[in-house]
């Protein structure tokens, strides 16, 4: 089991009466990316900034590697690089002097720093545009600039609001890998915010699922389809020739499912177990031809549709409504 | 304590060579670089140039003008005479050398904010107040040069034209007038580094410093005598009555706007005819030896404005400081 190295022990931030954090338990590992996903105004940023010692909690603790982050935010920044979700450099100073006077701000000097910035720029394939005046940067090249800059003082932890905002797919793609890059080669612990899904799928190891403040899932990608699972049964997605009514009731027919809905072309097929293989035997044995079948539930998109788009009517359909109540218990447990 | 912090860093980053507290001086250093580099500063330099090169062809010309009844401290008309319908350099700079403080501050925090630049700022390994002091003292600096320059340059350039030299006591008065200027000066920056902590937009926190200059400047004297009217009429029998009433009020009215203040300092020290401030009467005055002031005693009789003008200027600051620690950071 790797070393814990961001900590968090039920803290909660409040503005009035608005509960933007609410009893967080978070642990991430150390060499791990973790994203924590959630809609926008689900505490995420919140969350980063009591981290980071910018925001004072309500109650509750945070620390990285044993250092609080509310008492001791100075030694905290030594070796956390925070890449906040609009990161901004003065647009009258060129790239490199703004790194410059991010590197003497970390105590850095010399040639040791201006070899520094050359590694880290070329790293992130700066090189051509550094010494240019930062004002005429597109929004991609500040990202690229702004994690070569969060890397000058050599953080252990990387902590990055919204990293892909605004960003076009092939500069995704790039920030993706060195994203990926940074955790392996490099070994830094990486806390991803996002709201968006596909690209977290990617990178991370390991996800939370923040919804109105609150931790409501919190695991392995995998994992977290599993817990589903278990929770609401198999799901199989079912598409066969000739369809229709004839079809609905093959699926019916199979031992262990327990209701089909028709969802578009295909069926839906529930079940307390997984039953592909019974139902691709059954549909063969009838002489269908088996054009569709996929499980459910162990991508993302599951785990974001159900965890927290449901969200905020979980009141509404018992199911959802049951999965979160159980998770959430295991969640504060 | 920090010993142990800096060991733990040390820990981290291993043969860096690292040295403790590079936020205040590199901060400082960039303030000083981005005021000397910006436009609004060489605009409001030049402006400040321009008008102290006219305020002294209007001095020279009145001084040389032989109906110019001169004093034994004529290096001083220098900076005091107006002529040809060009104020004086003290009057020009009673109303520039604010401009020049509330130009240097009005967004400074708030440019910060709205260019992302502050997360950056306060999530290196620096204090945050490291941010404010920077920005207040790299302020304050750019000021002193200013005002310096200006009132160093005009007393050469009338030294080398009038080829009378100042004596000691004329120097010293001018510079402790200069000093004081810079102070007043200060104030103002202060006020507007107070403004753009507290307002989220650099237009509005420029509208308001310049809303509180132009107020005080100009019609806050008007205010006060409007008041003090109301309180002690003038008109009739009883007027002769209320009048040191009304003067009394009409003045510590005025004086709460630092403008006054100042311009009762600055005329105090740049002028050592005069020998009382407020109200005098006739018995007090009576077998005074008409004579000057001497240097001490004027700065004794400006001191209390200066211990008010730098009071005004550290509760501007400490206000800002205070607000600025509380802000919550967001992106």
């Amino acid at each position: 089991m790797a070393d814990t190295i961001i900590e968090t022990k039920a803290l909660t931030k409040r503005y009035g009466g608005l509960t933007a954090v609410d009893d967080l338990n978070l642990t991430v590992r150390q060499g791990e990316v973790f994203g924590l996903l959630g809609p926008n105004g689900a505490g995420k940023t919140t969350t980063t900034l009591m981290l980071l010692g910018l925001t004072e909690p309500t109650g509750g603790t945070a620390s990285i590697s044993g250092v609080d982050c509310t008492r001791n935010p100075i030694q905290v920044k030594r070796f956390v690089g925070y890449l906040p979700d609009n990161m901004g450099f003065y647009p009258d100073m060129t790239g490199r002097q703004n790194l410059r006077m991010t590197g003497a701000m970390n105590g850095l000097s010399g040639d040791y720093l201006e070899a520094r910035i050359d590694e880290l720029v070329a790293r992130v394939g700066m090189t051509e545009a550094v010494d240019r005046r930062a004002g005429t940067y597109s929004k991609g090249m500040k990202q690229r600039l702004g994690i070569a800059d969060i890397l000058i003082k050599d953080p252990d932890v990387l902590i990055m609001d919204e990293p892909t905002n605004g960003i076009d797919p092939e500069g995704m793609h790039e920030l993706m890998a060195l994203i990926r890059e940074l955790a392996e080669k490099d070994g830094k612990t990486i806390l991803i915010s996002s709201h968006q899904l596909h690209q977290i799928q990617q990178i991370c190891d390991r996800v939370g699922i923040f919804v109105k403040g609150k931790l409501v899932a919190c695991g392995e990608i995998g994992e977290l389809g599993k817990q589903l699972e278990q929770e609401s049964g198999f799901r199989l997605e079912v598409g066969a020739e000739p369809g229709g009514k004839a079809l609905a009731e093959a699926l019916r027919g199979v031992e262990g499912v327990s209701s089909v809905e028709e969802s578009g072309e295909n069926f839906l097929v529930q079940s307390a177990a997984d039953v592909s293989d019974a139902v691709a035997r059954a549909l063969l044995t009838r002489n269908f031809h088996l054009t569709y079948l996929r499980q459910c539930g162990s991508d993302l998109d599951e785990i974001y549709s159900r965890y927290f788009v449901k969200a905020g009517e979980q009141h509404e359909g018992s199911r959802s409504g049951s999965i979160f109540r159980h998770l959430r218990g295991e969640a504060k447990a | 304590m920090k010993a142990a912090a800096a060991a733990a860093s040390s820990a981290i980053s291993g043969a860096k060579p690292r040295r403790e507290t590079g936020g205040f001086s590199t901060l400082y250093h960039k303030e000083l670089a981005d005021h000397f580099h910006s436009a609004r500063f060489k605009l409001v330099f030049a402006l400040l140039i321009l008008t102290s090169l006219a305020s002294l062809y209007g001095a020279l010309s009145s001084i040389s003008d032989a109906t110019f009844t001169s004093s034994e401290y004529l290096f001083l008309a220098i900076y005091t005479a107006s002529g040809s319908s060009i104020p004086s350099f003290a009057s020009f700079l009673a109303y520039l050398a604010p401009l020049a403080g509330l130009a240097m501050g009005f967004d400074a925090i708030n440019r910060e904010r709205t260019q992302g630049t502050l997360t950056r700022l306060v999530s290196q390994p620096i204090h945050r107040d490291a941010v404010i002091n920077a920005k207040f003292l790299a302020g304050t600096t750019v000021v002193f040069i200013m005002i310096f320059f200006v009132g160093i340059m005009v007393g050469g350039l009338g030294l080398a034209i009038l080829g009378i030299p100042p004596v000691g006591e004329e120097l010293l008065r001018i510079f402790s007038y200069l000093a004081l200027t810079a102070v007043y000066t200060a104030l103002w920056l202060g006020v507007s580094i107070l403004c753009s902590t507290l307002c989220k937009h650099a237009a509005t926190s420029a509208l308001i410093v310049i809303a509180v200059w132009i107020y005080l400047t100009l019609f806050a004297s008007m205010v006060a005598s409007i008041i003090a009217n109301i309180a002690y009429p003038l008109d009739g029998i009883q007027g002769y009555y209320n009048m040191y009433g009304n003067y009394e009020l009409q003045l510590s009215l005025e004086r709460t706007s630092p403008y006054y203040l100042y311009c009762e300092a600055a005329t105090t020290l740049l002028n050592p005819n005069v020998r009382t401030i407020g109200i005098t009467t006739q018995a007090s005055v009576s077998g005074a030896l008409a004579s000057y002031l001497s240097f001490d005693q004027s700065l004794l009789l400006v001191w209390p404005h200066l211990t008010v003008m730098l009071a005004l200027t550290m509760a501007a600051f400490t206000v800002s400081y205070i607000a600025f620690m509380r802000q919550e950071i967001r992106a």
